[in-house]
């Protein structure tokens, strides 16, 4: 560079002397903490550099993942939205299954128990006018089922066949207005029959006066009516007062929630010799 | 050439400085050779000649000193550059304004060299605005003789000549 040409620069060529010094200064110079001012500087020029080039970086990474990359996101997302939903679905259908593992598993502990000739059926419909309380279970006549036969569940007594067809059969809840079973009062052995209400009500009829009930009592099958074995639960004894007549108004609590009917045991034999079903072993 | 000229004055300078002031002058006040120097050359020159002979002149004098390597460089840079644009500016060829721009400059140049010492905290000067004031006087008086001097030599010289070659 010849020298006219440096002559024209003068405010680079003083900024360069400039430089020169102050880097020759600080080269020499400690700073209050002992450090060269020339390392100082340099690395605090460069430490904001490095800071400014990672926070450009940041905000291109930023701005690339959060609006760019947002496209494969939408997918992604899409694909996990319908995994979800699978998911879901098989979960409903597991736990479904786990449901009906253990109520089935509490029918074969429920056929052990009651030393009985049973046919396990599945609820298939629920009844279809709501004057009627009845179920259609998945087994027929040709499962050997037959009109009156017992329908009991884990918790208790169900109702009866009323009308068997082929593959198919109609249950009549012991909670229907037309429904009645022979009972007697575990505790005290009081008997009297129980009748549907319609309305998911039992009624205890034909008890003395003189009887002992409470509530709470447990309610059982006493057998007498040649369709539900003997030992059965019905329910328990929600209340029970003396009315006008000579015979107790009460109250039954059914034991089954006739709302959850799932899978059922069709009872086909009663033996004549039986008495209370068994004890469940602990 | 011209650069030349101001880097041989500058050594020259510095030269005297270092052997002739400190004997002349040992006592009274620090004159500053160099800086007259570098004074001298911007106002001939320009800011640019200036500036460099500043900093060489400076860096050369920092070197032989005990002190910062610089600090005396980047004062005398400054002041050659800005008596060069002032050299180019006004007309200082008459002996006050080169007096109040010698002046002028040994106090900034004080100024800055003291200043810097001041923010990096490595020496404390106490009351300088005496020594300063005498300082400066003493650079303007002497440079104004200098300067008229190192013009009034070169015609001297061709004066004579031209005498001795009449007379023949």
């Amino acid at each position: 560079m010849a020298i006219a040409d440096i002559k024209q620069r003068t405010g680079v060529v003083l900024g360069a002397a400039i430089l020169l010094h102050v880097v020759l200064i600080s080269a020499q110079v400690n700073t209050a903490s002992g450090l060269p001012v020339l390392q100082v500087v340099t690395f605090g020029s460069f430490s904001e550099v490095q800071r400014a080039t990672m926070a450009l970086i940041d905000g291109v990474r930023g701005l690339w993942s959060g609006y760019v990359a947002l496209q494969q996101v939408q997918e992604e997302n899409a694909a996990l939205k319908q995994e979800l939903q699978n998911l879901q679905v098989r979960f409903q259908q597991e736990r479904a299954e786990a449901q009906r593992t253990d109520n089935l598993r509490q029918l074969l502990e429920l056929r052990d128990r009651a030393n009985l000739e049973t046919v396990a059926a599945e609820v298939i419909a629920g009844p279809a006018s709501p004057d009627f309380r009845t179920v259609t279970i998945d087994k027929g006549s040709s499962d050997g089922l037959a009109t009156d036969m017992a329908v009991i569940s884990p918790a208790g007594v169900v109702g009866r066949v009323i009308l068997p067809s082929g593959r198919a059969a109609k249950v009549q809840l012991l909670i229907d207005r037309n429904a009645a079973a022979g009972v007697l009062i575990e505790r005290t052995r009081v008997q009297g029959i129980v009748m549907g209400m319609g309305d998911g009500v039992l009624r205890l009829q034909y008890v003395p006066g003189t009887a002992d009930v409470k509530t709470g009592d447990l309610v059982v099958t006493s057998g007498i009516d040649g369709i539900y074995p003997k030992g059965f639960v019905i329910g328990t004894v929600d209340h029970a007062d003396r009315g006008a007549g000579a015979y107790l108004e009460i109250s039954v609590r059914a034991a089954v929630d006739f709302a959850r009917l799932e899978e059922v045991l069709i009872v086909k034999s009663v033996p004549a010799s039986r008495g209370a079903i068994e004890e469940p072993k602990p | 050439m011209r650069s030349a000229a101001a880097l041989a004055a500058i050594l020259v300078a510095i030269a005297l400085q270092t052997t002739l002031a400190s004997l002349v002058f040992q006592g009274t006040a620090a004159i500053d050779l160099v800086l007259i120097v570098v004074v001298f050359v911007a106002i001939k020159s320009g800011p640019v000649t200036g500036l460099l002979g500043g900093t060489v002149a400076g860096l050369i004098q920092d070197a032989l000193s005990s002190g910062i390597l610089g600090i005396g460089g980047l004062a005398k840079t400054i002041i050659g550059f800005l008596s060069g644009v002032l050299g180019t500016q006004f007309i200082v060829t008459a002996p006050l304004p080169r007096f109040l721009l010698l002046l002028l400059a040994t106090g900034l140049h004080t100024a800055i060299f003291m200043g810097l010492y001041t923010l990096l905290n490595l020496r404390q000067f106490e009351a300088p605005w005496p020594a300063v004031a005498g300082q400066a006087l003493g650079n303007a008086f002497v440079g104004v003789v200098a300067f008229t001097l190192v013009e009034w030599i070169p015609g001297f010289v061709d004066r004579r000549r031209a005498r001795r070659f009449l007379k023949r």
